[in-house]
């Protein structure tokens, strides 16, 4: 258990969880415009959003590099106005998992949007209330599983993410080198019990957020047959 | 007085229609919207509360205008004073039913929200999340939430269509009583002809989205459809004295029947008892069941 182990997992973690953080608060405006909304791109962005599912992450992490790099019209722009760099650090890790892991939080919660009863929506507006308070008293109190499992996926999404990270990230210690990452190359460097350290506490990790959200899951649903 | 005149394209199950309604109703009315399914009651219904807007025409209640397709008036669902309860009464399963009725309330109050319970004897229920309740005492908190908002306009969309046959006639006649204790004018759209007849004091009948009849239920519905089949078992509607003879009419099914009968016959009948109405040849009689 030396400092790099350590700073390598705190980094997957901490990747994992910003991103999650943040793409609950893009996921479930972007999930209610889907399952609400009628406009005429709504196919368009249906598109662009489940694009990262069938897209290869290389492909996905290329055209983010092209486009970002500090060379490039976008990256210079930000890196002069901002300050912000987002090739090879963790601001650019974030913004590369917020866009890989979006369709993980956008799609479970859309359909948990779309299968709260049409009349419930109604009969919160035939009380008086506005479409935001019916969105944060009703559809989303009755949304919960949904949610709960956008949360889970995108964040074991986004800590299994492989691609993505090593084509902007790269792999720099403490910043962008995450547990996925480290694996492979402990395997390259033939050090298979280190590699095996890091697999283990990935597995050991995810599986028990799986079971807890499954668990939970279930008390929920037990909850509205009663 | 609620004047309504609007215009709308359906689709229907089979083929397209157009909603095309005028109607009139007095304030204080307890009108009831019979129609086969997909005729457009609960269309109606939805057009009034706001949920569906119209392709045309206008809504006018007691002097506002809620909607104008002409002057692009559009007064939303939230700012339309209606009470409107759902056919699956819609309570919002994540509250309870003290939670659901004062959701319905723009101020929280607790003294009208003691009152509420009260009449509609749901008192012990305050705790409790809808899905532990009993279709009954669900049609009962959604009636209170509508209430609650301290509705011009009760709009019910086949309230108790779910319910078993006591629990219905239990809940009719409170129906009634909010209706004039509130004093509210009450739209109802229903498939029953017992619930239209003692609680109703008019009827649109709708078909293909438009009304092919309207007037007092009694002219509606009761014609003379004498027919004397073996037997049929139903409910009293109505007994009439007519000379000698009395006519009772019958709920069959869906149908009202008038059976000729003498003083003898009907002296333990009453409004709302279940009788067998028998054929002997051409001349029916008819006796307790």
């Amino acid at each position: 258990m030396d400092s790099e182990f350590i700073s390598t997992l705190f980094l997957t973690f901490k990747l994992a969880f910003t991103t999650t953080f943040l793409l609950l608060f893009i996921g479930i405006p972007v999930a209610y415009v889907l399952a609400y909304g009628n406009f005429r791109f709504k196919s368009f962005l249906e598109t662009v959003i489940a694009m990262p599912l069938v897209l290869p992450p290389t492909v996905l992490g290329f055209y983010f590099l092209v486009f970002l790099a500090p060379d490039s019209f976008l990256g210079n722009l930000l890196d002069r106005f901002i300050g912000l760099k987002l090739v090879f650090t963790f601001e650019g890790l974030v913004l590369a998992s917020l866009i890989y892991s979006l369709p993980f939080m956008v799609h479970p919660i859309q359909s948990g949007f779309s299968s709260v009863p049409k009349s419930l929506i109604e009969a919160s507006y035939t009380l008086g209330k506005s479409k935001l308070t019916t969105l944060f008293r009703v559809i989303i109190p009755n949304s919960k599983p949904a949610i709960l499992t956008g949360i889970v996926l995108s964040f074991a999404h986004t800590v299994g993410e492989f691609g993505v990270v090593l084509m902007v990230g790269g792999s720099i210690p403490g910043e962008t080198k995450v547990a996925s990452i480290a694996i492979y190359e402990e395997v390259e460097a033939l050090n298979y019990d280190r590699a095996n350290m890091y697999a283990i506490v990935l597995f050991l990790i995810t599986f028990f957020i799986l079971l807890t959200v499954y668990t939970i899951n279930k008390k929920f649903l037990r909850a509205e047959r009663l | 007085m609620i004047e309504i005149s609007v215009r709308k394209k359906l689709k229907g199950k089979i083929s397209e229609f157009e909603l095309n309604i005028d109607i009139r109703i007095e304030s204080g009315d307890f009108v009831a919207v019979f129609g086969k399914s997909g005729s457009g009651k609960t269309t109606l219904l939805k057009m009034i509360a706001g949920l569906i807007n119209p392709d045309e025409g206008f809504i006018n209640v007691e002097g506002e205008v809620w909607f104008d397709s002409r002057k692009k008036i559009n007064i939303p669902p939230q700012k339309r004073r209606i009470g409107f309860v759902f056919q699956d009464y819609a309570l919002f399963p994540n509250m309870t039913v003290e939670e659901n009725i004062l959701f319905a309330m723009d101020v929280k109050d607790y003294r009208s929200l003691d009152e509420i319970l009260k009449l509609m004897e749901i008192e012990n229920l305050r705790e409790r999340k809808p899905e532990t309740l009993s279709g009954g005492q669900k049609q009962r908190v959604a009636l209170a939430r509508a209430l609650a908002r301290k509705p011009k306009i009760l709009l019910l969309d086949e309230p108790l269509s779910a319910l078993d046959l006591e629990t219905r006639l239990k809940l009719q006649d409170e129906i009634g009583t909010v209706h004039r204790r509130f004093n509210l004018t009450t739209i109802m759209v229903s498939h029953d002809f017992s619930e239209i007849f003692k609680l109703s004091n008019r009827v649109f009948v709708l078909s293909d989205g438009k009304v092919i009849k309207s007037g007092k239920p009694e002219d509606i519905f009761i014609q003379e459809k004498i027919s004397g089949k073996v037997k049929f078992s139903g409910q009293v509607l109505k007994i009439e004295k007519e000379d000698v003879v009395f006519i009772v009419s019958v709920l069959v099914g869906n149908n009202v029947i008038k059976v000729v009968s003498v003083e003898d016959e009907i002296k333990d009948i009453k409004v709302g008892d279940t009788v067998l109405i028998a054929s002997k040849a051409f001349n029916p009689f008819i006796m307790k069941v």
